[in-house]
């Protein structure tokens, strides 16, 4: 931005594409917003009031009720197994796939709020540092953002997760630890654009102190990055989550969390591919939810932004 | 340009230091190595005569410099469960991982960039909606349970695939796909969004002024452009490829580093974690240096900063 004729062309050109991108909001931001904010609202829901869905105890085994399909093999199948007692069947140890598969919910959800918190905090304390104070600060921080970008998140967790060994706690604080990249590199570069403006010098100018700048001028206005960079975190978390448990080395059993599920599954892969089926679609629309309302909060706040 | 690339590769150099450093602290951190070497069966007395033998006694800083002076001169030490140098271990792992990943990388990028330019080239069409809604969908989708009903469909219902092992070109259908479905989206997004800026740009009109062909147009000029971006996501994304090939290689029970790490944490074998940490981080810092590189010879505005 060096002359006024080269502003004008930019703005102008952001202006044509934010027109028609309002096209596009109209399209898919609006109905982004509400899918993913109406789904995820259901999924808490779920989560929240889980023992008053189901009769069944997650963790109550009945070897007399193992692998019972679910209640559609009754219709297409004719399998005498299938009824309403277990609407989606039992597990090899005959717990009831419903109830584990709804308070699974809960541990997903856990994951990704408190993974995200953690990382949040981290994160946006160092991008708001090296975009604010740039220089030294800045060129220390963006190294060890560096350093942690090129060590791979999954070995590392499970590295970690082996020694410690695996509990919910341990997950947590593991990736909490590891994916705050997201956060520093966002947050340092929409407090690069928002040092510049005039709001900030005039602060200064007053005689606003640094950490007064930064929490009552600079903070206010990262808020909508903020959420979005958490969404994408919240999804990626709970995918890393159910990996770690799918390899063993996440949370342990008896805890019904969606991957451990996938992985007991796993060997009834040949007789009961609906037992991995399950599990999976309960994953894929949690992060769907996620992801949609990360959307279209970018849609609404940010058109600009849409990749 | 040659300052850039030499203050570009001293940063590289750094990383890999911290990275060394870290991967240190965390595995000595972790496992008594004499202890794991030794087995569960050891006496204290066996384990003290490991201590000594392999110098596990001396200070944590020593002990990392003369771990660190034997890695540049290329030995990564000595496995704990297969007896034998770590880097005859990881090395004959290592081509299995690099087929896959470079094929995952390439599926994505063979479908997502041509998706990308037609759904950049319209906006708002049909096609562009039905790539946005791809792009929405694989990005919920977890890719170890996509493996998973990969294996169910063409493994154990149609039985086209093999459900594992890494022995013939099959095997690799499943992982490759599985893969690249991740990668694919942020690509697909990136180009078409790319497209969308190029296409409005002062030199595309001047191009159409000048009256060229839209094809002339929008590969000569407009896809060059667009795709500057993609150099760098690329790498990123082909660094992280290799990395979460973990779980993927697990699933299918290939013969690559992925698997060997895995198989490395559970029975607890710390030089070969080390060592496959190192070299993914090296893959990693080596392709982003690449890509910075490249990204700086074709766009010079880059090299000042």
């Amino acid at each position: 931005m060096t002359t006024a004729g080269h502003n004008a062309t930019a703005s102008e050109r952001e202006e044509s594409i934010a027109r028609r991108r309002s096209a596009i909001s109209r399209y898919l931001g609006h109905r982004s917003l509400v899918i993913g904010g109406v789904g995820l609202a259901l999924l808490i829901l779920i989560a929240v009031f889980a023992p008053l869905l189901t009769w069944h105890d997650p963790y109550m085994q009945d070897l007399t009720s193992r692998r019972i399909p679910p209640i559609w093999h009754g219709w297409f199948y004719d399998n005498p197994k299938a009824g309403w007692l277990h609407p989606l069947g039992t597990d090899p140890l005959g717990r009831d796939y419903f109830t584990r598969l709804v308070y699974g919910a809960r541990i997903s959800l856990f994951v990704g709020f408190s993974v995200v918190a953690l990382s949040c905090v981290i994160g946006t304390t160092l991008g708001v540092l090296a975009g604010y104070f740039g220089g030294r600060i800045d060129a220390v921080i963006s190294f060890i953002v560096t350093t942690r970008l090129s060590m791979p998140v999954v070995l590392v967790a499970l590295a970690v997760v082996s020694i410690f060994d695996g509990s919910l706690q341990v997950v947590i604080l593991v990736l909490g630890l590891l994916l705050w990249d997201r956060f520093a590199v966002v947050m340092r570069s929409v407090t690069l654009q928002i040092k510049s403006q005039e709001f900030v010098t005039a602060a200064r100018a007053v005689g606003c102190s640094n950490l007064r700048i930064i929490l009552t001028e600079i903070m206010p206005n990262v808020a909508n990055s903020l959420i979005i960079v958490a969404t994408i975190e919240m999804a990626v978390a709970i995918i890393y989550e159910a990996s770690l448990s799918f390899l063993g080395l996440g949370i342990q059993p008896p805890l019904p969390s969606w991957g451990l599920m996938l992985a007991e599954a796993r060997p009834e892969i040949f007789f009961a591919a609906w037992m991995i089926t399950l599990p999976g679609i309960a994953l894929f629309l949690l992060v769907l939810f996620v992801n949609l309302l990360g959307d279209g909060v970018r849609d609404i706040t940010a058109p600009e932004g849409r990749a | 340009m040659l300052r850039f690339i030499f203050r570009r590769a001293a940063v590289g150099v750094l990383v890999l230091v911290a990275v060394a450093i870290l991967t240190f602290a965390l595995t000595n951190a972790a496992v008594d190595p004499a202890r794991a070497i030794a087995g569960d069966s050891a006496t204290a007395d066996d384990i003290r005569a490991i201590r000594e033998l392999y110098g596990f006694d001396r200070p944590l800083h020593i002990q990392f410099l003369a771990w660190a002076q034997d890695i540049i001169q290329g030995d990564l030490g000595q496995s704990y469960r297969q007896r034998r140098p770590v880097s005859d271990v990881v090395l004959e792992r290592l081509p299995v991982t690099m087929i896959l990943g470079a094929t995952a990388f390439l599926l994505a990028v063979v479908v997502a960039i041509p998706l990308g330019i037609l759904a950049g080239l319209k906006p708002n069409s049909w096609i562009d909606r039905c790539a946005l809604t791809i792009a929405v969908l694989g990005q919920a989708v977890p890719n170890f349970w996509l493996a998973l009903m990969g294996i169910v469909i063409f493994s154990v219902q149609l039985r086209l695939l093999p459900a594992s092992g890494s022995g013939t070109w099959q095997s690799f259908v499943l992982p490759s796909v599985a893969l690249a479905y991740y990668a694919m989206p942020t690509l697909m997004r990136l180009t078409r969004a790319g497209m969308i800026d190029t296409l409005q740009s002062d030199y595309v009109r001047t191009a159409r002024a000048k009256g060229l062909l839209p094809p002339q147009v929008v590969l000569k000029h407009a896809l060059r452009n667009a795709i500057l971006p993609l150099v760098s996501v690329s790498a990123v994304q082909l660094g992280m490829m290799l990395g979460g090939s973990v779980v993927i290689e697990t699933i299918f029970a290939m013969q690559g580093i992925g698997y060997l790490a895995w198989e490395s944490i559970t029975m607890s074998d710390p030089p070969v974690v080390q060592a496959i940490v190192l070299t993914i981080a090296s893959f990693y810092v080596v392709l982003t240096f690449s890509a910075d590189v490249i990204n700086a010879w074709l766009d010079p505005r880059l090299r000042g900063s």
